[in-house]
């Protein structure tokens, strides 16, 4: 298939590719822009390892054509720490063991992070049904739960993440 | 103040920030110039002849630079030095629907795709077995020639005199249970790099590298040059971070061998990542297990025997095979006091892929059946289901009748933590209509005593090495995959030094760089591993301690090495308590900063003036040491007890282990009687685990392992019709959730075994085993029906409700799949089709009207 040129827009640097039009977003950040952190876990969108924020809203790269997202704002985990430091809800899920191997971790992040500027209060209900999108294998989830309360917590406090 | 300033504090893995900020390289993740990309050909048939292989148009396609069969690389191998029946591409047979037919190393997925298309290959279809009770039957068209009645190893165990126990018992139980097959499922499907660099002297390839997800970087390293015909010198294997594996990468899998095979005919790296679908037919996951067990015990509840007949449908290779039909015979033993056990077990080949290692090894079938018959028994004797399991603990330190050596033993508080966070003694048995309480017990290895290839080596060596900077750098072979091995690691060695866990650097599982380790399996790694670290760091702090002392004017032993200060014993409370040693601690950080900075000359001779002192930051007495002998290194090692090393009958060496962990725990469910929906709402889990190092993440591995029980409990189960599996996606096959996941309290049990790192025991695996049987037993208390077979799928619930009730039998698919085989899920699919008739067991609840009759059969 013939490439086309477009522009994406990825963690605000714009990246200029030559890409079939039939390429995934996914396979494009991973191989194109090396931006490894989102994850193939599944063949079949069911995982959401892969899962990236377009327009702050959190979606399967998987499913979507890289071309379709042309002068739209992408999201990948590697966009997700501050200034060169981790952000609350990454240093929450250290401390509190919200990661065990951490493939699913990238997701959960671009979920998480839409979770907690949407509704800056949840209830756990709330909190269950927002993950329940992306799959882990190591957790049980458990420890998330109270990843997400800290990081939450800290970020009402006004508290930087750890420096 | 503490006995400890490292160990038993919450903290984050070494390795947490790569993972939360998607920095962290796991295979798939790495890319080499001119890395091609490697797709796999795979079988279609469960059992058929290879006739002929045609790969030439393939080869011609444009971008495709090589494509290989089996004839690229004969020699057969596998994980157990008794089952080496493996090929990476099948040679002249294939035994599975997924088995590893061709490789096309190409320069896009997609032109690999299109090159696989184009590769003819002629089959002579066979018959395939697909029941391992049907397949024991096989007279000809064997899976493998050299095993007569597909029987991969069958093996038969008497301790003690069973039959004249159960002769002689007050109450025997007997009954058959069906835990259906499951598979590991780590997110990150399996993933090799393998590239060759060109030898300077021969001008020709030379040592090649593999970068692999895997679990045990020696083994696949030890098989590369089986397979290969290379020395093991010329082949380096580095492992990643791994996104999990719970035992599906605790041997070598097929792509691994496949990418160097295929990266020495291209003559250029090659990756290859699986599919989730490859996933599944890699599998090595938990056999289909039927047991028939009968257990006797006294009118007070005491167990006097208990024989054991089990079946593994182990699929096409021998895998791990051998070594789980041997635990779950073996671990009867060393949960309860049982002075006689039976046990005869059959590993069954069949035609689906191969069966291995997962979370629970070889235990967790036959658990959920023992602690499943217990409760019936107690029942029946109307004893209080936790009592009936205080009544038959061990008496420890013992050696159990099938020789397992048991030290610590925190079982009973394990129990008692339960009942009491569960409020049992208030809430069992009185709970509305629907909702229950159960509860079970199990338990697990920490690490085998006996390793996989017979020899005298050390299952674990570290190497600890200390130079100017005062940075510790631990080379250790153990294999991080999510468990948090890295950091018990640096939190061993740091708490041994006395320095801060900043100083410390893991360098991990790379063949080149790390001595050898045996791997992350068996819950091996915080018992072995750890002893071997604790070792090696004693060994360099000796060499501190010694050039302190001379400074520091005092015998070595006098000296005590904490938060990155050596001061001397009766110093002790003086140095650490209070204003002062804050003061003191900063000044050491300070004057760290500065050491690196200062001129060596200069700081020796600003030390010559100063006398005798009464203490020494770290970096002092690293230096100084250094000034007598160089850098600073030490070696440890860690080889299991020959009193820990078990009996001498056949099959003895699977079992035994230095310690065993042991967990308890109470389920809370409701069921729901319209719909036979099981809904888990609360898991109480207390785990044994001799001395948690780091809390978070054993309460971590305890949940973890309460989950994954709780799949395999509900929801997680391998679904095949004619040898293909129906279900090869994360959706299908069900891995729970976040909104399917109860709530779990992991509770920490500290037995502090005498061996083990600071009384450290294994927490990854052990409690998986009691959270199946704890919920079966919840479910009883529920509703009052007692499942045999396992997952506990609304089909089955309701399946048994209406048997209860004695009300009509319906079956709910039929009709549904026109092309169904009469034979699908043999003995399970109470409500799928209609299975075995009369060879189905009594108790299958598939089986309406024997359903009811076994009510009576005790
Ligand atoms: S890779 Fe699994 S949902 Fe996208
Ligand atoms: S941490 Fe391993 S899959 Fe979530």
């Amino acid at each position: 298939m013939k490439k086309e040129l477009i522009e994406l827009r990825v963690n605000g640097r714009t990246h200029e590719l030559a890409l079939e039009p039939s390429k995934l977003l996914l396979d494009t950040l991973r191989e194109d822009l090396q931006l490894t952190g989102s994850k193939r876990g599944c063949d079949d969108s069911s995982c959401g390892a892969c899962t990236v924020q377009v327009d702050g809203i959190p979606v399967l790269s998987c499913t979507l054509l890289a071309a379709s997202c042309e002068g739209q704002e992408i999201t990948t985990v590697e966009g997700v720490s501050e200034h060169g430091s981790l952000a609350a809800i990454q240093k929450a899920y250290g401390d509190w063991g919200g990661a065990q191997c951490g493939f699913c971790t990238p997701g959960f992040m671009m979920t998480v992070k839409h979770l907690m500027a949407e509704n800056p209060d949840p209830t756990e209900q709330e909190v269950r049904a927002a993950l329940s999108g992306n799959l882990c294998r190591c957790t049980g989830y458990s420890q998330m739960y109270e990843a997400i309360k800290a990081a939450i917590e800290a970020e009402q406090k006004g508290m930087a993440a750890a420096k | 103040m503490n006995e400890f300033s490292v160990i038993g504090k919450r903290i984050a893995m070494v390795d947490a920030a790569g993972k939360t900020t998607g920095a962290g390289k796991y295979t798939d993740d790495l890319s080499v110039p001119g890395m091609l990309v490697g797709k796999i050909l795979h079988s279609p048939y469960p059992h058929a002849r290879i006739k002929r292989i045609a790969t030439s148009r393939a080869a011609k396609l444009d971008g495709v630079v090589a494509v290989v069969t089996g004839k690229d690389a004969r020699n057969p191998y596998g994980i157990l030095p008794v089952g080496h029946d493996e090929h990476a591409l099948a040679l002249d047979k294939v035994r599975y629907v997924g088995d590893n037919v061709a490789c096309v190393a190409a320069v896009s997925e997609t032109i690999a795709e299109k090159a696989l298309e184009l590769i003819d290959v002629e089959y002579e279809l066979l018959p395939g077995y697909f029941d391992p009770e049907e397949s024991m039957k096989a007279q000809t068209d064997l899976i493998h020639d050299n095993k007569p009645h597909n029987i991969e190893k069958d093996y038969h165990h008497v301790f003690g005199d069973p039959d004249k126990a159960l002769a002689e018992a007050d109450c025997v139980m007997e009954g058959r249970f069906i835990a259906n097959e499951v598979t590991h499922a780590a997110m990150e499907p399996h993933s090799t790099l393998a590239a060759f660099e060109i030898d300077s002297q021969t001008g020709k390839p030379g040592r090649l590298t593999v970068w692999s997800s895997t679990q045990v970087p020696y083994y696949l390293q030890h098989k590369l040059s089986l397979v290969l015909e290379m020395p093991m010198a010329q082949i380096r294997v580095i492992k990643p971070l791994v996104g999990g594996g719970f035992g599906g990468k605790s041997e070598v899998i097929p792509l691994e061998i496949i990418a160097a095979i295929a990266a020495r005919a291209a003559r250029a790296p090659v990756k290859i990542t699986y599919t989730r679908e490859e996933v599944f037919w890699a599998h090595r996951g938990r056999p289909r297990t039927i047991i028939d067990l009968k257990t006797g015990v006294k009118k007070d509840g005491t167990i006097t025997a208990v024989k054991a007949r089990v079946v593994q449908d182990g699929g096409g290779y021998c895998s791990y095979g051998v070594v789980t039909i041997l635990y779950s015979g073996a671990l009867l033993g060393a949960l309860y006091d049982i002075p006689n056990i039976g046990y005869d077990g059959y590993r069954v080949l069949t035609n689906k892929p191969a069966c291995g290692a997962m979370r629970g090894h070889g235990t967790v079938n036959v658990r959920f059946a023992f602690e499943s018959q217990l409760d019936e028994i107690a029942l029946k004797l109307n004893l209080d289901p936790a009592e009936i399991r205080r009544r038959n603990l061990l008496k420890p330190p013992c050696v159990t009748v099938n020789n397992l050596r048991v030290q610590s033993y925190g079982l009973p508080e394990c129990i008692e933590q339960v009942v009491e966070r569960s409020k049992w003694r208030e809430r069992k048995g009185k709970l509305s209509r629907g909702r229950g309480l159960g509860i079970a017990c199990s338990h697990y290895v920490s690490g085998a005593a006996n390793s996989i290839i017979r020899s005298d080596m050390p299952h674990s060596t570290v190497n600890i090495k200390i130079d100017r900077d005062g940075g510790v750098v631990v080379y250790t072979g153990t294999s991080e995959i999510g468990q948090g091995s890295d950091t018990m690691t640096a939190q061993v060695a740091a708490e041994v030094l006395g320095c801060s866990l900043g100083r410390v650097k893991i360098v991990a599982a790379d063949t080149d760089l790390t001595p050898i380790d045996i791997g992350s399996y068996s819950s091996r790694v915080t018992f072995m591993a750890g002893n071997a670290t604790l070792r090696a760091a004693e060994e360099v702090k000796k060499q501190i301690a010694l050039a302190a002392a001379r400074k520091m004017d005092c015998a070595p032993e006098e000296l005590v090495f904490r938060d990155d200060l050596i001061v001397r014993g009766d110093d002790f409370g003086k140095g650490f308590a209070g204003e002062g040693a804050r003061a003191t601690q900063s000044e050491a950080s300070v004057s760290g900063h500065v050491e690196g900075q200062i001129l060596r000359g200069s700081l020796q001779q600003k030390r010559k003036d100063e006398g005798p002192k009464d203490q020494m930051t770290f970096e002092e007495a690293v230096v100084a040491a250094i000034d007598s002998h160089g850098a600073l290194t030490g070696t440890g090692s860690y080889a299991p007890p020959l009193e820990a090393r078990g009996g001498k009958h056949k099959g003895a060496g699977v079992g035994p282990s230095p310690a065993y962990s042991y967990s308890a725990q109470v389920a809370e469910v409701t069921v729901d009687e319209e719909t036979g929906e099981v809904t888990v709402h609360k898991v109480w889990a207390a785990h044994d685990c001799g001395r948690a190092l780091n809390p978070v993440s054993v309460e971590g591995q305890i949940i973890g392992s309460v989950w994954m029980g709780m799949g395999q409990a509900l929801t997680e189960e391998m679904v095949w019709k004619d040898g293909m599996l129906m279900n090869p996606g994360m959706l299908e096959y069900r891995s729970p959730s976040s909104v399917e996941s109860p709530e779990v309290e992991p509770i920490i049990v500290e037995s502090i075994d005498p061996e083990g790192p600071f009384g450290a025991k294994e927490c990854s695996e052990g409690s998986l085993a009691a959270t199946i049987p704890a919920i079966s037993n919840a479910i009883y208390d529920a509703v009052g029906i007692r499942l045999h077979e396992c997952p506990f799928t609304p089909e089955r619930v309701l399946a048994a409700l209406r048997a209860l009730k004695k009300s009509k039998h319906i079956n709910l698919t039929e009709g549904v799949d026109p092309a169904a085989p009469t034979r699908f899920r043999e003995h399970g699919g109470a409500l799928c089709f209609r299975g075995k008739g009369p060879e189905r067991h009594a108790l299958d609840p598939g089986r309406r009207e024997a359903t009811v009759e076994a009510g009576g059969d005790d």
